[in-house]
């Protein structure tokens, strides 16, 4: 059965040591990973790799899909269907759990901000909170202005 | 203050952390290879119904902190692990370990980590490093997965070790209690009981959801994303699969390549032909593997996507099960010398 099955595999590439792939990818600029692979003989040993470009494609297309979802908290913004936190929450790769954890605000009082209208209407003390989190002012915060975009 | 301490570079952080404590604590024979079957460090797990940045839990090793537990237990080592409540006491404490001349390993997240390129900035928090020193407001970094030893600010440091989250840290710090010698006979022990818990970790777990059961498991599940997800999400998913996989800290192939070369250096402290043998098969599965991420590849950018381009990954991922399982099998049936 073994055998049958592994004939989907005519492309497999060995981790052969001559056969790493060296794709410089984000984390080339900083550093080399060490890799393990086999050399002629059948021993393993370590080698460094520059990356792959498979998994900086993989890495890419998070990016791309964290991308999306700031865009489209954006836009829930203007269309005052969601309060600016969404778009801080999406900017910063945040969800409610990580958003409560660091500010200390419960879980179900953050998914409630996150409404425009409660939004408008929070306290001074707590908009801070959110503000100190994004690293942005108030008004900032209220406005979606930030350095980054 | 510079401890002297000599930083090695390891494929993945928490192997890495065991290897240059436990060689720092004088057990000369580990390696990077060794601490990773010894903490019985290989496995599989796919959790539904849990979401990581929107995207599925799939792992390909064990539960962050027990490589570390595991190996130094094996090797009779007393080992501190804390937490803390208050960023204060975490430096203290830190600070204590220092001047002591204990360099101290740290669980931390990734997001707030200054020398990690953005692109690798997620919320993940189960990053381990070395502090072997300060000096002024830079403690001196010991980071596994880099080439280099680095540094970071007091703050910053404090900032990591809080990070908040699914496996929060809250400060936790970790380092083996005494230098201790370990001989060679204690290894082959330790060899011989890793690889025992791998082998129920990857056979035995009852359910469907880990070990050898988690991958066909998976490879059912992705035969459905394309209907259920959408083209682009189930894309998406395929992407993450290969990030667990092959990003930094894998070594390549899932682990795979890593489980491989520890079973050949097992190989000296058990001289069993059986286990060099073996070890051809995970170098097999971790080909098997990387096979499955080049086609994943070609789904998520686009290039390929029909269903029955998603019934191959899904045979990719039988095939590497199928392996793994014979090995496994395999070192169950290894009759060992008392």
């Amino acid at each position: 059965m073994i055998g049958q099955r592994l004939t989907v595999n005519k492309k497999c590439i060995l981790m052969k040591k001559e056969e790493i792939p060296q794709d410089p990818g984000a984390l080339s600029k900083i550093t080399k990973e060490v890799c393990y692979a086999v050399d002629e003989s059948g021993q393993y040993s370590t080698s460094l790799s520059d990356g792959w470009e498979v998994k900086a494609s993989a890495l890419d297309v998070a990016w791309k899909d964290v991308e999306q979802r700031i865009k489209s908290a954006k836009q829930r913004v203007a269309n005052k269907e969601a309060s600016p936190l969404l778009y801080f929450m999406e900017l910063h790769v945040m969800d409610i759990a990580i958003v409560s954890a660091y500010t200390g605000i419960w879980k179900w009082q953050v998914k409630k901000h996150l409404r425009y209208a409660v939004f408008e209407k929070l306290s001074a003390s707590r908009l801070q909170k959110y503000a100190d989190l994004f690293e942005v002012s108030v008004s900032d915060l209220k406005n979606m202005t930030t350095n980054e975009t | 203050m510079k401890l002297d301490f000599q930083h090695t570079q390891a494929a993945h952080c928490e192997n890495g952390v065991t290897t240059s404590l436990l060689r720092h604590h004088g057990v000369n024979q580990i390696t990077e290879p060794l601490a990773f079957g010894i903490g019985s460090g290989l496995f599989f797990v796919y959790i539904p119904f849990m979401k990581i940045n929107n995207g599925p839990a799939i792992a390909f090793r064990t539960q962050p902190g027990l490589i570390f537990k595991r190996t130094c237990k094996a090797l009779n080592i007393p080992v501190e692990r804390k937490k803390f409540r208050s960023a204060a006491e975490a430096e203290k404490v830190l600070m204590d370990c220092l001047r002591a001349g204990q360099p101290v390993g740290c669980q931390v997240g990734v997001y707030y980590l200054t020398y990690f390129p953005k692109e690798y900035r997620f919320h993940f928090n189960a990053h381990n490093l070395i502090v072997y020193g300060r000096e002024e407001d830079q403690y001196l970094i010991s980071d596994p997965v880099m080439e280099m030893a680095t540094s970071l600010s007091s703050y910053e440091l404090e900032r990591v070790r809080f990070a908040k989250g699914a496996f929060a840290p809250r400060g936790q710090l970790y380092y083996p209690k005494e230098k201790r010698s370990v001989t060679n006979e204690q290894m082959k022990m330790a060899v011989r009981s890793g690889i025992k818990r791998n082998i129920r970790d990857m056979l035995h777990i009852p359910g469907n959801i880990a070990g050898i059961r988690g991958i066909r498991y998976t490879a059912k599940k992705i035969r459905g994303w394309r209907d259920k997800l959408g083209p682009q999400k189930a894309g998406s998913y395929l992407a993450q699969l290969v990030r667990m996989q092959e990003e930094i800290g894998t070594g390549g192939g899932g682990f795979r390549f890593i489980y491989g070369a520890f079973l050949q250096e097992a190989h000296a402290y058990q001289p069993l032909d059986e286990l060099l043998e073996i070890s051809r098969l995970f170098t097999q599965a971790g080909d098997v593997w990387r096979s499955a991420a080049v086609q994943a590849a070609g789904i998520y950018k686009g290039r390929i996507g029909t269903q029955a381009d998603f019934n191959t990954m899904s045979e990719f991922l039988l095939v590497a099960a199928e392996i793994e399982k014979r090995a496994f099998v395999a070192l169950s049936k290894i009759k060992w010398p008392s």
